[in-house]
Formats: C-alpha cells, structure tokens, sequence
C-alpha cells in the first residue's frame, strides 16, 4: 500500500469510526474526556503505526482497542495518584464485548448528551463536532470564528459540567425523544447553515466544509433513526439546498439567486436523493413537520426545469402549512417572497411592510422589500431598502449581489 | 446524586397562600417518590449578617453581601439519579413555587476529589 493509500484510509477510518471510538469509550470510562483523549491518542497511533506495519484488516476493531488501551493508561496514571479502589475497580472490569447493534446505539446516546438541553446552544454545536464528528479543536474555532482558546474553554467546560451535573449518557425516553431530536436537528442545521451562508467579511461565501459535515451527521443519524420524518426531512432539505451549491455563487463571488441559476449545474443525484426522501415522507402519511415542509418546498423548486416552470401555488400552500406550525416572522417574510410571483409585489409588499417590527434588524427583510420596490418602479425606496440590506448583511457573496442590483436601479 | 434547586424571587413579597400550598403539596411528592433531602424558606435578605473572620477580629456587616434584583427566597435539596430526572423535578418546583429557579450539583462521592489547587 503506498504512503497515499495509507493516508486516506487513515482519513477515511477517521471519518467512518470516530464516532464510534468516542461512544463505546464514553460508555465503558463513563467519562467524555477520558473518551475523547483516548479516541486521539489511537488515531495518532495509527498515523505513527500503519504506514509500518500496514493498515490492519479491521480498522474500527484496532481503533477501539487501542483506545481502550491508552484510557486505561491514563486512568492507572491518574489512580496512582488519587485512589487505589477506583483502579481496582476499572482493571477488572471485564464486560464481554459490546454486540454491533448495542455500538450503533452508543453513537445515538453521544449525540444526545451533546445536544442536551442543560448546555448553551453554541455548546452543543461546538460539542457535537468534537465528540461526534471528531473536528479538532482548531478547526471548530476557526468554522464559528472564535479564538481557540475561547472554544477550548467551552468545550472543556461543558464535559466538565455533563460530568458533574450528571448530564445521562442515553437515549431519551419515548416521550422526551420528540422535542430532543428536534433539539439535536436544530444543532445540525445551525451547522449546515452557517456553511451555506457563510458570516464574516474574509471568509468564503460557502464554507463547504461546514455543509459537507452537517451533511455526513445528518446521515448518520438518519441511518440511527431510518423512521424518524424529520430526520428524513432535513437530511432532504440539507441534500437539496447542498444540489445548488456550484450554480449558487459566481465565478466573481456574487450570489445567485434561485431564478437566475444555471440549473444545469445543480448535482442530479443529490437532487434525485433529495426527492426520494421527500417522496418517501409523502408516503408515510404522516403530518409533516417543519423541516420536511421546508425540503418539500426545496423539491418543488428542485422539480422546475426553468424558474417559470416552479409551480408558485404549491409552494405558498406549503408555506401556509409551515406558517401554522411555526409563526416566526421569518417563515412569513419567506411566504411573502413566494406570494410575490402568484399574487404579484404589490400583495407581497404589504405582506412585507406587516413584519417591520419584527425583522427590521435582518437583512432578509430588507432585501426581499428592496426587490419587490425595485419591480414595483419605486427606485428611490428600493435603493433605501438595498442600502440597509447592504449595511446587515454578513456573507460576501450576498453583499456583492445586493450591492449590483443597487447600482443597476435606475 | 443530590441537586440544590434554588428558588429565585425577582419580585418583592412572599409566597401567597396559593403557593404556599402548591408547595406543600409538591414536597409532598418529593417524599413520596424518594427524591426529598431537604427544603426551606429564607426570611428577606434585609434580614441577613455578613460575617467576616478572616482577619484579627470578626467584622460584621448588616444586609446581604450582595445588592442585586434576584436574590434567594428558598431551597430545595433533591435526590436524583440524573439531571434529566432533576429537571423535571426542578420544572415542576418552579411551577409550583412561581418562581424562577436554578439548580446545580453538589460535587458527590463520584467526582475525583476536590485538591483545592
């Protein structure tokens, strides 16, 4: 095996069993830190290791075991230390090893004790990508642009608190599961998002590294929980939105909106994913909630050939749905924007003026009423409303499109 | 495990009769299902001593040592096998009291001893 080929089934064992070393580990130690050093410490032993002696057959096996091993390294270090029963306790704790289905499970109670209620939300992301999807530290701090020290701090903190507080490590009953899995897709599309949206004046437009992991995340928790609707729905949303990734921003780094589009450049197999989750949800006939909604309208812009061809009375009727199950002002400025093309901008805009109070801080808001003013032929409020637009928004590649269209009113 | 759930009073006056008795009634619940240690009201904090020794002589201070807009009106000291258990628990004791309350572990048996580094 070349040093390459090594590599990548470094990379690729590091992708496909992180999850897994950190979850088994984190149940036999009860103790996330001791899990996630340890999980290091094995992969870093296998950088050292595999080009030598050869990738071994069974990665995950060798990954496990030599994690366990390092654990119980540092626990034997520590004991020597503090308390000689505790070590007497963990050495001859011989369990028989942990059937598959009882591994897959582990990884399902990680990512719940990660996303727990009782931490901060920025703490669960932050938490969920080191634990789960096993981002360095660094790397973390640089995808939410804050210093490493201050993510370092917070992530150490919070196994500090799940530790003392005594945050459980399992799967909530089936009465709680509801509201903490929409706890821990909320976590996920928070990610997602701030991949596809990319903040901060030097930082790309589309930070495909942040969407790619949501994505993988979002899969595997899909493949925990294969009945959950809205597992499948936003897996769905994120494939649909991810389809539009090259077609979304230009070659000068400008963004492109829906309609505009080279829909020859979206990838059709994420797109033929997407629908057949959405299709799949159709056919449970169950109620939809809100993330499936919002992939099914993703499927409907996805299913037009040509931006003429979208079929505007289905999306609205979709957002009507959404709007009923989740009053935000947002989802109202989204229903508006599809509003514009049935009903026309004159509907729309006054639809838009009703959420003044509430988004006159966001950027959206102000876009979506400078572009339905701009087809209306009010230039002079429409360049008001693009300025504003301009001043709040923080992705570059959104920047560079409302700052165009501003300059081309005449 | 044993969690102090803190009731928090963000307005000036006592608990009303009403509360009173939902309070009564949820400590009662906490007996009965195995979760009550301990639980107590506090008397205004214009009431507290702040007591200082650290020096030659003991200094004391009349009033609380802290001027705030929250201030501590009770407790509850609960026995839970987690914090999910604990947060119901501690749900439900701020509905009942209608206040705000916060709740945090004692460092237990569990915990790696404390070295006071």
């Amino acid at each position: 095996m070349s040093v390459i080929d090594v590599r990548e089934a470094i990379t690729r064992a590091h992708h496909e069993e992180w999850a897994r070393v950190v979850a088994a580990l984190t149940r036999r130690f009860g103790d996330l830190d001791i899990a996630e050093e340890a999980a290091a410490e094995a992969f870093a032993t296998a950088v050292e290791r595999w080009p030598a002696d050869g990738v071994p057959p069974n990665r995950g096996a060798w990954l496990t075991t030599t994690a366990n091993r390092k654990a119980i390294d540092r626990i034997r270090r520590e004991n020597k230390r503090d308390d000689k029963q505790k070590e007497a306790q963990i050495l001859y704790n011989d369990d028989p090893p942990e059937p598959l289905g009882a591994i897959d499970d582990d990884r399902l109670r990680l990512i719940f004790t990660c996303c727990h209620p009782a931490l901060a939300t920025e703490t669960r992301v932050a938490l969920t990508l080191r634990m789960v999807g096993g981002l360095t530290v660094p790397e973390i701090a640089r995808a939410f642009l804050v210093q490493e020290t201050t993510m370092e701090r917070r992530i150490t903190r919070a196994k500090a608190k799940i530790k003392a507080a005594r945050i459980p490590y399992r799967v909530p009953s089936a009465k709680d599961l509801p509201a903490r899995v929409s706890g821990v897709l909320a976590v996920l599309y928070l990610v997602f998002n701030e991949g596809y949206l990319a903040t901060g004046p030097d930082t790309d437009p589309v930070r495909h590294d942040l969407t790619a992991e949501a994505i993988r995340l979002t899969r595997l928790i899909r493949a925990l929980m294969p009945q959950d609707g809205e597992v499948a729905g936003l897996l769905a949303l994120m494939l649909l939105t991810e389809a539009r990734r090259a077609a979304r921003v230009s070659a000068s780094g400008e963004l492109i909106t829906l309609d505009e589009q080279d829909r020859g450049a979206w990838d059709v197999a994420l797109v033929a994913e997407g629908h057949r989750l959405v299709r799949e949800r159709l056919a449970a006939g169950v109620a939809p909630g809100r993330y499936q909604i919002l992939a099914a309208i993703s499927a409907v812009h996805t299913s037009a050939r040509e931006a003429r061809d979208t079929d505007w009375s289905q999306v609205v009727a979709l957002y009507d749905q959404l709007v009923r199950l989740d009053p935000s002002p947002i989802i109202a400025l989204n229903r508006a924007v599809a509003v514009a093309e049935l009903d026309g901008p004159e509907v729309a805009l006054a639809a838009v003026d009703r959420l003044e109070d509430k988004l006159a801080g966001y950027h959206a808001y102000h876009a979506a009423r400078a572009d339905l003013l701009r087809r209306l032929g009010r230039s002079q409020k429409s360049r008001a409303a693009y300025d504003k637009a301009i001043e709040l928004a923080g992705n570059t590649a959104e920047t560079a499109y409302l700052t165009r269209r501003r300059d081309q009113l005449g | 495990m044993h969690y102090l759930v803190s009731v928090i009073f963000d307005t000036a006056g006592l608990a009303t009769p009403d509360e009173m008795a939902a309070i009564d009634a949820f400590n009662d619940r906490l007996k009965a299902e195995g979760h009550w240690v301990f639980a107590g009201g506090l008397a205004a904090p214009s009431t507290a001593t702040v007591i200082d020794n650290r020096g030659e002589e003991a200094l004391f201070t009349d009033g609380p040592f802290l001027e705030t807009k929250e201030y501590l009106a009770g407790f509850w000291i609960i026995e839970a096998p987690d914090l999910d258990v604990a947060l119901k628990l501690a749900a439900e004791g701020s509905k009942h009291c209608n206040r705000k309350v916060e709740i945090r572990p004692f460092l237990g048996v569990e915990l790696r001893p404390f070295r006071g580094e």
